[in-house]
């Protein structure tokens, strides 16, 4: 199933009603993320994580009434010896992968980021990452991935997660880090948390020179005028805002994709914006307590006075609404970094 | 020449020693570690002692010199706070030195005062915030059986306090759910919590009508009386795996049982002593074990 985004025209059906006006409608909690004209792949973490059940028999998958709704049901399908419904219970589903995990299990388990951060942290702390587990939680609609409202939108699940040790963090731009994170979250000792994408996943790093690689932030795209540091689904944003700014502006943006939110590669990303370029940072979370808050004490820790414009969501509960409008008002769209971008180098 | 029951009748008899033998040392080893800190959850720790013995002597397979041999049961303290009777039964299982459990709570030490995985050998889980230990026991049931290992056993110690949680609930549900017939859960039932007694923080009766209505099998025990205890016991590990049914034995115990000094105090969740009562402490516990032997 894809959802859209479609402009309808609403009924006009009673006296009371108001005069029939173009809405924007999201025709399901997910809408897509895609823009115009960028191919997408479908359910990467589910077919990811299918393969690498081929390979590795220790895989299993848990979700917590949300295999759809987290591209878990493909995996379902493939292994469904090894794929457990644990039910609307989060907190249960992660102790649960713990204990698998303790037993010599390779878990991955989905819900929604609010559920997994908000609802389960205690559980994906003292269960998961103290004792070092192989844990891997993958959560659909991170920051501002749906219009349902704040219910629903985990504007703050990295400012939640940073502060836990020994969990790493993943943020991927598109469906093909997707696929990158899943072998690697498993290659990995300790826990793991991924801002998942999901259904019709745009792909666009393959245009560029580039890898996934756990901990390191790449420079994806070069350029002289200005630098963004960025990660998830804004790395998609401002790779498409750069084209747009080389192409109808002559502004040269370089963006630095941080796949990996925790580690931080400090070391990379200082050394992009210990440079006399203008510098963004852009995120799909609040400015409180994530990229921006990340790559700002990275900055000050070296000593290094540089502005950097935070590109994200404000510290406030956002509308619901239509995802596209949502992402306009909010910032996040590609015209809106091709627009703060001008504005900062006016 | 002793008949087939007789024989029966004296295995019988010694195993019972055995384990009583065992409570005995772990609530010694409970007053050793309670002597060096001065204060502790002693009371919690003896009262459990009896069952604690019972699972780590007669019933759970494990290899005291590799803690962490694949084939083993597992035994989840999920009530942190209860870890120095954990420790006392390591000690006694003969995982852990018993002169160790003079560091008890100490800087440094391997036994730190609520129980954790990645401090002491033995110990399956990080416990301490309560409501875990039964969630993360589903999944190690569930993960055994995933791997045919179903025949391993997995123990949860959980108190009456901790059946204040929801999570306690999601995973009790769980259980069921995935007929998880190698899941034990023991529950001691003491009556008390940190604001007071269990009846009056949050109602938990009719205890054994909201376990069996969340599809266990039920028995509930004088968790003090030891024969009660292994008879219990005995009860799941028969019909473990094969059965499908996860079991539950709630234990009614008696805080600081076995030391009548300290079972007179009136602030038992936290238990306080004077330096001088420690010693008194012992003695009663050591007249106590010799009378029952007798």
């Amino acid at each position: 199933m894809t959802a859209t985004t479609t402009t309808t025209t609403a009924d006009a059906t009673t006296s009371a009603a108001p005069e029939a006006v173009p809405v924007k409608r999201s025709a399901a909690m997910i809408a897509s993320i895609a823009d115009p004209g960028v191919p997408t792949t479908s359910a990467p973490f589910g077919h990811a994580l299918a393969a690498l059940g081929e390979r590795d028999q220790r895989v299993v998958g848990l979700t917590a009434d949300l295999s759809k709704y987290t591209d878990m049901h493909v995996f379902a399908a493939a292994h469904p010896e090894r794929y457990f419904e644990m039910g609307m219970a989060e907190q249960l589903m992660v102790g649960a992968a713990a204990g698998m995990a303790a037993v010599g299990l390779v878990p991955f388990a989905t819900t929604y980021s609010v559920f997994a951060t908000r609802r389960a942290y205690d559980f994906l702390c003292l269960d998961a990452a103290e004792p070092r587990l192989n844990v891997n939680i993958v959560a659909a609609l991170p920051g501002l991935t749906t219009g349902y409202g704040p219910s629903h939108q985990a504007t703050e699940d990295v400012a939640i997660l940073r502060g836990m040790p020994d969990l790493t963090i993943f943020d991927p731009a598109d469906a093909l880090d997707v696929e990158a994170i899943v072998p690697a979250a498993a290659a990995l000792e300790g826990p793991t948390y991924t801002r998942l994408l999901r259904g019709q996943v745009p792909r666009i790093l393959d245009r560029y020179d580039y890898t996934f690689e756990v901990g390191k932030a790449k420079v994806v795209r070069p350029g002289d005028d200005a630098v963004i540091v960025s990660s998830g689904l804004m790395t998609m944003r401002a790779l498409l805002a750069a084209d747009t700014l080389s192409a109808d502006h002559s502004v040269e943006l370089s963006v630095v994709h941080c796949a990996t939110l925790k580690p931080f590669d400090e070391a990379t990303v200082v050394a992009q914006l210990d440079t006399d370029r203008t510098a963004f940072t852009a995120e799909n979370h609040t400015v409180v307590g994530g990229l921006f808050e990340t790559v700002a004490g990275a900055l000050v820790r070296r000593g290094i006075a540089k502005q950097v414009n935070p590109i994200g969501l404000p510290d406030e509960f956002l509308d619901a609404g239509a995802l596209p409008t949502l992402h306009d008002k909010y910032g996040l769209s590609t015209q809106s970094v091709v627009d703060r971008v001008l504005g900062a180098l006016r | 020449m002793t008949t087939v029951e007789e024989h029966r009748t004296t295995v019988e008899r010694e195993r019972h020693a055995r384990v009583a033998d065992a409570a005995y040392e772990i609530r010694m080893g409970v007053l050793e570690q309670g002597e060096a800190q001065g204060e502790g959850y002693v009371g919690q720790a003896l009262g459990i002692a009896d069952v604690l013995a019972a699972v780590y002597c007669d019933k759970l397979k494990y290899r005291a010199d590799d803690p962490e041999w694949e084939g083993r049961d597992r035994f989840l303290l999920s009530i942190g706070h209860y870890a120095l009777a954990s420790y006392a039964a390591l000690a006694a299982a003969g995982v852990i030195p018993r002169e160790e459990l003079q560091t008890y709570a100490a800087d440094g030490s391997r036994l730190p005062m609520s129980g954790m995985k990645t401090y002491t050998p033995g110990m399956e889980i990080s416990g301490g915030s309560l409501g875990h230990g039964l969630g993360q026991a589903v999944g190690m049931a569930l993960g055994l059986r995933v791997q045919g290992r179903d025949d391993q056993l997995v123990y949860n110690l959980l108190s009456d306090g901790e059946l204040n949680e929801g999570s306690t609930w999601e995973a009790a549900m769980s259980a069921s759910h995935w007929q998880l017939g190698n899941l034990i859960a023991l529950v001691d039932l003491n009556g008390l919590q940190a604001d007071g007694r269990t009846d009056d923080v949050l109602r938990l009766e009719p205890q054994e009508e909201r376990w069996a209505s969340f599809g266990w099998d039920v028995q509930r025990v004088d968790g003090n009386d030891l024969e009660a205890v292994l008879a219990a016991l005995d009860h799941v590990t028969e019909t473990a795996a094969a059965q499908g049914v996860p079991k539950v034995i709630l234990c009614d115990t008696r805080l600081a049982n076995g030391v009548p000094v300290l079972e007179a105090k009136d602030k038992l969740h936290f238990l306080r002593v004077a330096a001088e009562e420690w010693p008194i402490a012992k003695e009663q516990l050591t007249a106590g074990h010799r009378e029952a032997q007798s």
